[in-house]
């Protein structure tokens, strides 16, 4: 049976809003005053929840609220969430740095946290003093330091600087060095914020190479981050926060979707608002199924299609659609066009059919061009969306294997197969 | 199955201050010393001299104003480490108060990424200014043998046993009252601008400028406001010690003032620096 390593309950952080100052010191008396007569915080109950956008008729807001989770030995849980979801006031209270309001983080072993790289670097001093000190802030002692110095040093690629002040360091070399400081650490828990967007590529890979290692060592490791693709890589559990709340938590892929689905703007179709343009314009962009009905969702393997409807103010020649679909991680994953036409001014409408190409499930964004041999007359970038949804088994093609991590597009080999 | 956790994160508004955990800090302690030594020194020609430098020009204000113009200095005997001896204990103890003072907002980019036991800083600041001193005795210690073997008026006694004691004594004063004011500006920046400028006043209200030996026929409240400052009588005591009952004299209710002083500020300052520490990072 797996340990229990980590164990959040009812865990909750209220921000007061706007400046601390004006009015604090009468709100400490207030508090000072309830609390000698025995009685609760005043302000908790004033607390409203974290939402961005809406305008705050209390001045105290929970950041965080009623977050219960446990975690076993070797599970790596991936936070994720929007902006100002309560992932960082989550990592942060984790890492002690400032305390919860109610509830409680009970751990065993010991916790790291790297919620930024290189943190208490001095710039006067050199990459090995750094090292030391850096390693010593993040709670390693000498001995250990002076253990991994060569691996440390080795793994940021910085060998030939490290006796020179960090000041003459770039950015870059200082955030390796950083990292490969951290990323020599033995803790039970690791608590990592979004240090892996930082450094080139190749130094990433090695980052996240380095997670890997860690999570696969049977250590437990706590992972915010908005790079979906390194989360669903690495993680095993997910927890999805939204205005300090858990929306969701279990494995990583629920998660995910769930995540993936409730941001994509879902908007399946686009109308045209504003009138003047000169050749021509699109005026509409739907998603529809086969029989041509508005479609937000389809299931895997069932057909799908692009409905434009355009007009053109004048007669042109060689008239063609496009129509390109990008992922979430805004990456191009396919591009189709219709046979060019010459066509007299008018409203037309074209169905672009998806039959061929199966697409795994995922939020999809559809960019859509028309244009002439010579010139683009309207452009809509991924105005529309929509959601591949894997549906029941019985509703799909039986053909079509489902497996984890599966590549965006699906396609049985057209196969030779004998007995021999 | 009955779990057992080693940590609980709670709301709980106190916290044990574990000296096992400080303990286990003491390598970054040591570093921390280190920096604060190698990043005065990189890229100075006369490295440690500065330490030395800044004292002497102190002394000789010091000395020129109430010694020599206000007639304030201690009779019969010569000045310099009468005044320099000064001017090094009261520098211990404002450097310390300053600096410890400015520990969460100075601090607040690392306490806000990463979690160590906060009163590591304080730790090494009193050490970083204890080495800070010993370089600086070294300039004390020329001139005090200059001035013992040209003027048979002083008399050394066996109170300079004591010396290492009034030293710490000054630094705990400092630090004690800086872990208070430290804890208190992290929400009321106030503060800050009355410790810049308060430090420099106090020190006009002490024995670094005045020998108790000229209060003698001052009136009660001028002599009253002098021990109140309780840095003062420690001074009185050193260069007692150093300098003969002609440099200073040993006050002893001034004495256990001071120590009291020093202790009941240590204690307070940690538990009120300890409560901050945990939630200051939502009021800095």
């Amino acid at each position: 049976m797996s340990k229990k390593v980590l164990e959040i309950e009812n865990l909750g952080k209220q921000y007061k809003l706007g400046q601390v100052g004006t009015g604090t010191l009468s709100h400490d008396l207030n508090r000072w005053w309830a609390k000698l007569r025995g009685k609760d915080d005043p302000f908790q109950k004033l607390g409203v929840e974290n939402d961005r956008t809406s305008e705050k008729s209390s001045g105290y807001v929970w950041a965080l609220q009623d977050v219960n989770l446990s975690l076993n030995e070797g599970d790596v849980l991936g936070v994720i969430g929007r902006n100002g979801a309560g992932k960082s006031t989550l990592l942060k209270l984790l890492s002690k740095i400032t305390s919860p309001t109610t509830g409680e983080i009970r751990v065993r072993g010991n916790i790291a946290s790297l919620l930024e790289v290189g943190t208490g670097f001095h710039p006067e001093l050199t990459g090995r003093e750094n090292v030391f000190l850096n390693g010593a802030i993040l709670g390693m002692n000498k001995d250990e330091i002076k253990s991994k110095l060569d691996q440390i040093v080795d793994f940021s690629g910085c060998a030939a600087f490290i006796d020179t002040p960090v000041k003459r360091y770039s950015s870059g070399m200082m955030v390796r060095l950083g990292f490969s400081v951290a990323a020599h650490m033995d803790p039970d828990i690791l608590v990592v914020d979004e240090v892996l967007a930082v450094g080139d590529i190749e130094f990433q890979q090695k980052c996240l190479g380095k997670m890997n290692e860690v999570s696969k060592s049977g250590r437990t490791v706590l992972f915010v981050s908005h790079n979906m693709q390194s989360v669903g890589k690495l993680c095993t559990k997910g927890l999805y926060l939204q205005n300090g709340k858990m929306v969701q938590t279990g494995g990583i892929d629920e998660v995910l979707s769930a995540y993936v689905t409730s941001t994509s703007s879902n908007n399946f179709s686009y109308k045209s608002e504003n009138n003047e343009s000169a050749e021509g314009k699109i005026l509409k962009a739907e998603i529809v199924n086969e029989a041509e009905e508005l479609k937000g969702e389809v299931g895997i393997g069932q057909q799908w299609g692009v409905r434009v409807t355009f007009q053109l103010n004048q007669d042109l020649k060689h008239v063609i659609l496009g129509s390109g679909l990008s992922g979430t991680m805004d990456e191009n994953i396919n591009t189709t066009w219709s046979s060019p036409r010459d066509l007299k001014a008018g409203v037309y409408q074209i169905i672009i059919h998806n039959k061929e190409i199966l697409f795994s499930g995922g939020t999809y964004y559809v960019t859509i061009g028309l244009s002439t041999f010579e010139r683009t007359i309207d452009y809509l970038e991924k105005e529309i969306s929509f959601v591949i949804v894997e549906t029941g088994r019985e509703e799909i093609d039986p053909r079509i294997l489902r497996l984890k991590g599966n590549g965006f597009i699906l396609n049985p080999f057209n196969e030779t197969f004998r007995k021999l | 199955m009955s779990q057992k956790w080693n940590e609980i994160i709670s709301s709980g508004n106190s916290k044990r201050i574990s000296i096992r955990e400080l303990w286990s800090y003491r390598d970054l302690v040591v570093l921390l010393v280190r920096r604060d030594f190698v990043k005065e020194f990189k890229q100075t020609i006369l490295g440690p001299l500065w330490f030395v430098i800044q004292p002497i020009f102190q002394t000789c204000i010091v000395l020129f104003m109430f010694g020599k113009i206000g007639g304030l200095g201690p009779q019969g005997i010569p000045q310099i480490s009468f005044y320099l001896g000064g001017v090094l204990m009261w520098n211990l103890f404002s450097e310390n108060l300053v600096k410890t003072s400015e520990t969460f907002r100075a601090n607040a980019n690392i306490f806000g990424k990463v979690y160590y036991p906060r009163l590591v800083m304080p730790i090494a600041q009193i050490l970083t200014s204890f080495l800070k001193l010993l370089v600086q005795l070294s300039i004390f210690f020329v001139a005090y043998f200059y001035e013992l073997y040209t003027s048979p008026a002083i008399e050394p006694n066996v109170g300079i046993l004591l010396v290492p004691v009034y030293f710490m004594v000054a630094a705990i004063l400092g630090t004690g009252l800086g872990l208070i004011i430290s804890s208190l500006t992290t929400k009321y920046w106030d503060l800050r601008f009355l410790v810049q400028f308060g430090v420099q006043l106090l020190m006009f209200v002490s024995t670094v400028t005045v020998s108790f030996s000229v209060l003698a026929d001052k009136p009660v409240w001028m002599q009253n406001a002098i021990v109140a400052n309780p840095v003062s009588s420690i001074i009185e005591a050193f260069r007692n010690a150093f300098l003969g009952p002609l440099g200073g004299e040993i006050y002893v209710p001034g004495l256990i003032y001071s120590c009291s002083f020093a202790l009941v500020s240590l204690i307070l300052g940690v538990i009120i620096f300890n409560r901050v520490e945990k939630n200051f990072m939502d009021t800095v």
